[in-house]
């Protein structure tokens, strides 16, 4: 089986300032890697460059087989924060439809398949109890539980979620992390930035950072007191 | 009373074809005003609105049209815009807040070697509704379908960057290039325009009937309606009142569109208060329910 995602010796920033060097990682499908760290610490940063919207600085990276951002249909990305104008007057349902424009490109109809996958990701994200209702008259947890509904809509390979937890509360933490589950089992990658520790703990690597890599690895190994009293200056309760 | 609404039409052939200009340029400005609304462009618009002002201005002492003038001032102001937005040491509001101070200024100095001065500098300013030939329909009709086709074609990234950049980027579609379309198609309607409401006026009507269908409508063709309703009332009634209070006919236009987006949104205001009053009336009545939702 080939790898979805390769990383090796990669640098990640903005314009010529590099944030984060010597990123290595395979990430084989059905895997779930998780970024931990604290703000500015080069999370989003390396998911950004994974989705294509930041140029690497040196190193190289593969997403899919080829460079990242070629394959929009292919690959899906949830930023921090969406930005849902407080005018925009448009409906959730119209929001995750949005999701299948990849797909669709600029002028090809949308498919009754469409429509259906719309449906189903609604369901499953929860968000179909406010389908109707425009974007802006939902509350924060409603807001980012319709963006996670939209990037679900691309039924893309590559998943790449900037603190999809961000605003949730903890049946919202749980449903979320379920949601993930069933998309690494029908094969999807799935990179994950969060401040979370506990969302950590069904990653195969997590990966450490502190503007470097503090620490790599199972959960087991990379949330070392060591490496968490390194990059938040505290240690997790046993 | 028919003769108070319908007279000043059925009587003269001259705000009958004013009217149309009306009507043609609030189509036009609902199209490109609801992306302009929703994408959070007006400083943007207003900036391409006064960026036309210089190239009208060489036009008029050139003695060409001043629909090409105020197309190259556009395109100008365009590539002034997009070169600033790329820019990083300083905010893009500053930044093109100058362009078109210095756009405006270079428009007044060109219009000063005019030996009419005031006269076309005004009309630049506050457009010459009541003076719109038969020419000036027919190039708004082509403007009005010109842009109702970038808006259909490019209506999945207009969206997508209404949303977010990133989200446009990763769905495939260039930031770039459609952003410099919408920046295209808000500069057309500007051009097709500033001769019915003027360059200063005419966000007035990009903006205020956009601004009033994003009030009550949930989908973005139901704004572009309201917005292209809102804008036709407006002409019309800025029309009837110019004609029958002797006032400036464009500042009249756009003067009623801006008062039908403020009733509006008083409206909303109150529902939202009364809707909320009632939501907390609920909720004292029926405390055990309250209880139980958030167990």
């Amino acid at each position: 089986m080939s790898a979805n995602m390769v990383a090796s010796s990669l640098a990640v920033g903005y314009g010529h300032r590099p944030i984060v060097s010597d990123i290595d990682f395979v990430l084989e499908p059905g895997a779930l890697m998780v970024l931990i760290g604290t703000n500015g610490s080069g999370k989003s940063t390396l998911l950004k460059t994974l989705a294509g919207l930041l140029t690497p600085q040196s190193g190289s990276v593969h997403v899919l087989g080829e460079a990242p951002g070629v394959q929009p249909a292919r690959v899906a990305y949830l930023p921090q924060h969406p930005v849902s104008s407080h005018t925009l007057p448009l409906r959730v349902r119209d929001i995750v439809a949005m999701g299948r424009f990849a797909h669709r490109g600029l002028l090809r109809r949308v498919t009754p398949q469409d429509a259906s996958i719309v449906t189903d990701v609604m369901k499953r994200t929860g968000a179909d109890a406010f389908s109707t209702r425009p974007l802006r008259d939902l509350s924060g947890g409603q807001q980012q539980r319709t963006h996670l509904a939209q990037v679900l809509a691309r039924e893309a390979e590559v998943l790449l979620l900037d603190e999809p937890t961000a605003g949730l509360d903890i049946s919202g933490r749980e449903a979320v992390a379920d949601l993930i589950s069933q998309e690494r089992s029908r094969g999807v990658t799935v990179v994950m930035a969060t401040h979370e520790l506990g969302d950590a703990e069904s990653a195969d690597i997590v990966m450490l950072l502190a503007q470097r890599v503090v620490a790599q690895g199972t959960p087991a190994q990379a949330l070392s007191d060591a490496a968490l009293r390194e990059c938040f200056g505290f240690t997790q309760p046993h | 009373m028919g003769d108070f609404l319908v007279g000043p039409f059925s009587d003269n052939e001259f705000l009958r074809q004013s009217l149309m200009a009306g009507i043609l340029v609030a189509c036009i400005c609902a199209i490109a005003g609801t992306f302009v609304v929703l994408r959070g462009l007006a400083f943007v618009g207003d900036a391409l609105a006064h960026g036309v002002v210089p190239g009208v201005a060489t036009a008029t002492l050139l003695g060409v049209s001043g629909v090409i003038g105020a197309a190259v001032g556009a395109l100008v102001m365009m590539t002034g815009v997009g070169l600033v937005s790329r820019r990083y040491r300083m905010s893009s509001d500053t930044s093109i807040g100058l362009l078109f101070v210095g756009m405006l200024a270079l428009g007044v100095i060109i219009n000063s070697r005019s030996h009419s001065f005031s006269g076309d500098i005004t009309t630049i300013l506050f457009g010459e509704v009541l003076g719109v030939s038969r020419a000036d329909l027919w190039w708004q009709l082509g403007a009005l379908m010109a842009v109702g086709a970038i808006a259909w074609v490019c209506r999945r990234p207009f969206l997508l960057l209404s949303v977010d950049e990133g989200l446009t980027q990763t769905s495939g579609f260039s930031v770039r290039r459609y952003h410099n379309m919408m920046l295209g198609m808000v500069a057309l309607t500007v051009v097709a325009s500033f001769q019915t409401v003027g360059t200063l006026l005419v966000i007035g009507m990009l903006i205020a009937p956009a601004a009033t269908g994003a009030l009550f409508a949930s989908r973005v063709s139901t704004v572009m309606l309201t917005a292209a309703g809102v804008g036709i009332v407006a002409s019309y009634s800025g029309l009837l009142l110019s004609y029958h209070a002797d006032l400036a006919a464009g500042a009249s236009i756009v003067l009623v569109a801006v008062l039908i987006f403020a009733l509006c949104a008083v409206v909303v205001e109150v529902q939202r208060w009364r809707s909320h009053r009632k939501d907390i009336h609920h909720d004292h009545e029926q405390p055990h329910i309250h209880a139980q939702v958030h167990l």
